[in-house]
Formats: structure tokens, sequence, C-alpha cells
């Protein structure tokens, strides 16, 4: 009994020790800051740090107003809602100082002295520089005020105790330090790789995650989530057949568009929409850092595209042949896809010939259903890559026969175990 | 042979098995209400109804449909008996040159099928794929409001 009570004892000990070394104190409210508080510049450096951290496209609910929150993340621990950071002083963060602000994007605090699920990536905007965390601030707090609570997280016990969040830091999260540049690369390199792994964070999807929902550090950009679908590996293991140079990427993240790649689709799309209002300089560092990932020289990346085009244009050369075999889904290509992806034709006007699309070589077919299902769209009223949707042409059956052909024609990969349980498994668009 | 369900009545068909299901309706059935616009699945005015859902019937092979029911705007009413989708489009005058009101119809009509009480939101989404270039989006999205609550109130 006495040993058991000391073991009691102890815990208790550890707990209080815990939460006093977890609890965060309140920031007092603040004045909202008066119109003419912001130098112009500096907002408009946050406007731009803003798009490059994709602020908008989850603080924004589907037909809600910027920034004010509301829309559902599913994680894998339920659903959390993102909040308002509008400047209105009772919903929003009007009364939050420029103190409160830094905490929340270097340590996941709130005003309020609540820890901040990891949804929100401050285990990357910690990385910013005090002068960009006061320019996405100045940006923030002029923005048109908008009243909304945001609806209340759905979590079960105990991810649903902010307490929880701090043992979550205490085993995953280092203290907050500075980007050290690396001196032996280009200060181009240094901030591709300051952007991409701060504000952009890029490794929140393209990593892969452990059971909590960190991300596996040692995996970095080895290809990870986001949401239902897969984000690509960006490292030596990237899946584009043909392999990504700094130009090409560079065209992708710039224009959304390059002759032997995919466009991007899903969660992607937004990303490089934001990157459309970025500053010229930054887009081609975030290209440069990226691509410099795979680690081999340039020519050597040049010479093994001009061999995967080659064998791409051979490969749709001999699909029509080959889809008049019985298969099911050679049929449905021969008919459905191949008018426009094995016409000869490059983009735009034609489709990418499906053996340089990245959906076809993924871990995953769920790219792949997502793309047939929904089709490819730009946002309502503007330009861009576009592929119309199959969902109410195909039966589940038929979409299943298709992906499965896809993958083992076009593909170089062994054929995914259950595409039709990923078929059932994904939302109907 | 192909057999096709278009409108309930089955018809056996001798056609390319690749032939957008368009072509089938509108030369071999000559049900010409579905309407050739792009030809890329890009307009939506060839929306036709497989199985319930909308589906782009000039990018749709004839052989995919298997024995699903195909339904067109011919099954929604006539000039004389227009039904209530078509009331309601008529009452909110949502058509200009009318091209591409077959296809917005067929959509809203498996919207109204799917759920009886769509928002202006919900309706504004599921009619984003089809287009109107005569600008009569919004009294369309008052057609579709009017003949959901026609529906309702069995008006």
């Amino acid at each position: 009994v006495r040993i058991a009570g000391f073991i009691v004892l102890l815990l208790l000990a550890g707990l209080v020790a815990f939460v006093a070394w977890a609890w965060e104190s309140a920031i007092d409210p603040a004045a909202p800051p008066a119109a003419d508080a912001f130098d112009a510049a500096h907002i408009e450096k946050g406007a731009r740090l803003s798009l490059l951290g994709n602020c908008a496209s989850c603080h924004t609910a589907p037909g809600g107003r910027p920034f004010a929150g509301g829309l559902a993340m599913k994680t894998p621990f339920g659903t959390i809602y993102s909040t308002n950071i509008t400047p209105e002083p009772e919903t929003g963060i009007g009364r939050w100082s420029k103190e409160a602000f830094t905490r929340a994007m270097r340590n996941g605090v709130d005003r309020a002295g609540r820890h901040l699920y990891p949804a929100f990536p401050y285990d990357h905007f910690r990385l910013m520089t005090d002068d960009d965390i006061g320019a996405v601030y100045a940006y923030v707090m002029t923005r048109e005020p908008v009243q909304a609570e945001a609806p209340k997280n759905d979590l079960p016990f105990p991810v649903n105790l902010r307490m929880a969040v701090a043992g979550w830091k205490l085993l995953f999260l280092d203290e907050p330090k500075p980007f050290q540049p690396d001196p032996a690369r280009s200060a181009e390199w240094n901030r591709g790789a300051y952007l991409a792994d701060g504000v952009a964070h890029c490794s929140s999807c393209h990593t892969p995650r452990n059971v909590f929902g960190a991300e596996k550090t040692k995996q970095y950009l080895a290809g990870g989530e986001a949401g239902d679908w897969h984000a690509p590996a960006l490292n030596a293991d990237a899946p584009a057949p043909a392999p990504w140079t700094a130009d090409r990427l560079y065209a992708y993240l710039r224009f959304g568009m390059d002759d032997v790649h995919a466009v991007p689709a899903g969660p992607m799309q937004p990303v490089v929409r934001n990157l459309a209002g970025v500053p010229d300089e930054d887009v081609r560092a975030l290209a440069v850092y990226i691509a410099g990932l795979n680690g081999r020289p340039d020519a050597e990346l040049a010479r093994r595209t001009e061999q995967v085009v080659a064998n791409a244009k051979q490969k749709t050369a001999v699909a029509a042949p080959a889809a008049k075999q019985t298969d099911n889904g050679a049929q449905i290509y021969a008919a459905a896809c191949a008018s426009c992806h094995d016409a000869g034709r490059g983009t735009p006007g034609g489709a990418l010939p499906l053996s340089l699309a990245t959906s076809v070589h993924l871990p995953t077919p769920n790219n792949l259903i997502h793309i047939i299902r929904r089709g490819i769209h730009p946002p309502v009223g503007e330009r861009g890559p576009w592929m119309p949707e199959f969902a109410g042409a195909l039966t589940d059956q038929q979409l299943v026969s298709l992906v499965d052909y896809l993958r083992a024609y076009f593909g170089e990969k062994p054929a995914w175990r259950d595409v039709a349980g990923n078929v059932k498994e994904l939302a109907e668009p | 042979m192909i057999a096709l369900n278009v409108n309930g009545r089955t018809h056996n068909l001798d056609v390319d098995p690749a032939t957008p299901l368009l072509y089938v309706l509108r030369d071999n059935l000559e049900l010409n209400g579905a309407k050739f616009g792009c030809g890329l699945g890009q307009c939506g005015a060839c929306t036709v109804m497989i199985d319930g859902r909308p589906a782009l019937s000039c990018i749709t092979p004839v052989s995919v449909v298997q024995n699903r029911p195909v339904r067109t705007i011919e099954s929604l009413g006539t000039a004389d008996k227009p039904g209530v989708l078509q009331r309601a489009f008529i009452e909110e005058q949502a058509a200009q040159c009318g091209y591409c009101i077959p296809g917005m119809m067929m959509r809203a009509q498996a919207l109204l099928e799917r759920n009886p009480s769509p928002s202006d939101d919900d309706i504004r989404r599921h009619m984003s794929p089809n287009l109107c270039r005569c600008g009569t989006h919004m009294r369309i999205v008052r057609a579709v409001k009017r003949a959901a609550l026609a529906l309702k109130g069995g008006k």
C-alpha cells in the first residue's frame, strides 16, 4: 500500500509539473490597431507571405468570407474547424497584439493561452523571421472584420483536451529557432528552403505523419496526405516519370502547367493559384530548392526527361490497338479518354499522355479516382487547365476497370491492391 | 447491337460502341433536346441523366451506359403539357437563346430528385458545370428554387 501510495504521489507530482510546464498565460487583449497603424509596404509584404502560406485556403469556409474561418478539416482524430482570423474583436483576432500573434505562429498558443492544434502549422511558421510574422500580422489586421464564430471542434477524449496538445508538443516539437542558412548553398536555394520549410509549409502535406499526426522528419518530403488526396514525394523518390528540373517546377508553380507533367489538381490547385500573386523570385527560389532535393545534375535530368517523353509518345501510339482488346478498362480508355489524352497534341489543346501523368504512378489510386470522377476545374470565373468530370458517366465498376487498366498499361509500378475499396471509400463529388 | 433504355423505352441500336451517347440520342433516336455545344464536356449543353445522375452525353461513349436508364429533356413534359421544372423555367423566363436550357434542366432535375430542398448554395454548386452564354444564370437559379417549392407544395 505504501508503494502504491508513493506511485500515486509520484504521478500526481508529475501531472502538476506537466501542467505547470504546459500552462500558458493569457496575453492581455489589445485595443484593435488603428487603420493607419501599419505601413502600406509592410501590409503588401504580408499579403504576399499570406499567399505563400495559403492562409485563406484553410481560414475560409466554402462560400464564406475570406479569413473568417469555419472550414471543416477532417483529421484522423476528428474534425477541426479553422478559426476566424479577421480583425473582428469578439470572434476574430481583433484584440490580439502582435506579441500574441507571434506566440501563436511560433508556439501554437492562442491569445487566451490555449494550446492550438497542429492542424495550424506552427511547427513551420515558427521558422519565419520577426519581420515576416509582423508583415502577416499587418496584413490580417487590415482585412475586413467579419463576425463569425467557428463551429466547435468535433474531437474525442483525450484529444479534445487542449492540454493534450501540450503533451504532443513535448514529444514532437523542439524550441523554436530561426532558419539556419546553409553557407555552402546559393542565396536563392536558401531563400527557397526558408520559404518551403517556413511559411509555405510544403511538408505539412508532402511528408508522411506518424500515428500522433506529427511529421516523420526522417522521411522529409517523401510523400504524404492532403485529406484523401495523396501528396506526392518531392525528394529523390518523386513519382513523376519525367524528373522535375528547377525550370519545369518553376513553370508548374508559376503557370500551373508544364508540358511533360500533370496540372495541379485537388488541394494543390489553390496553392498554385496563390503562387500567381507571389514575387517571381520567390517562386523560382521554391523551385530551385525543391527540385534540388533529387540531388542529380540538371544535364542528367534533362536526358532522362527526353527518354521518358520519347517512351510516352511510343506508348500512346500503340495504345489504340491495345484498347481493341476485350478488357473493359481498355475499351473505356479508347472511347472516353483517348480522344484527348492520346491525340498526339500537347497541352494546351490536347491532354497529357497518361504515361507522363503523376496520378498513374502514385502509391495510391486516390488522386486518379478523384480526377476521373470530378475532372479538373479552374476556380469559378477564372481560366485554367480543365478536364470534364466522368462521375455521372461511369459506374463504380467501370471506374475500377479503367483505373486498373491505366495503372497496368501506363504505370511502371505494381498494380494497386484494392481499387474497388478506394473507389467505395472516397466520397462522391 | 447495343440495347439502350431512354425515357423508359428500350432501343436496339447498331452503332459503334465508342459513339458518344449524344450522337445516338440525336441522330439515331431523333431526341434533339440534348444539344451539341462544345463536344468536350466543357459547357453542359449535352447534359442528360444516367441512372439518376447528371452526365455529359457528348463525352460518354454509348457502350458505358449499358442497362442504366437514360433520361432526356423529352421525359420532363411537352410544349402543351410542360412538367413542373419546365413550368418554373417558363415562369422565371429563365431562357434567352435557350440552347443551354435542356442541359440545365436535366442537371437541375438530378439535383431535385436527390435533394428536394436545395439551398441557393447547393443549386449554384450543383449547376456550376453548365454554362449559359446569354447570362441567365440568376434566373436559372430562381427557376430551380421555384420548381423545388412547387414540387414540395404540390403546386
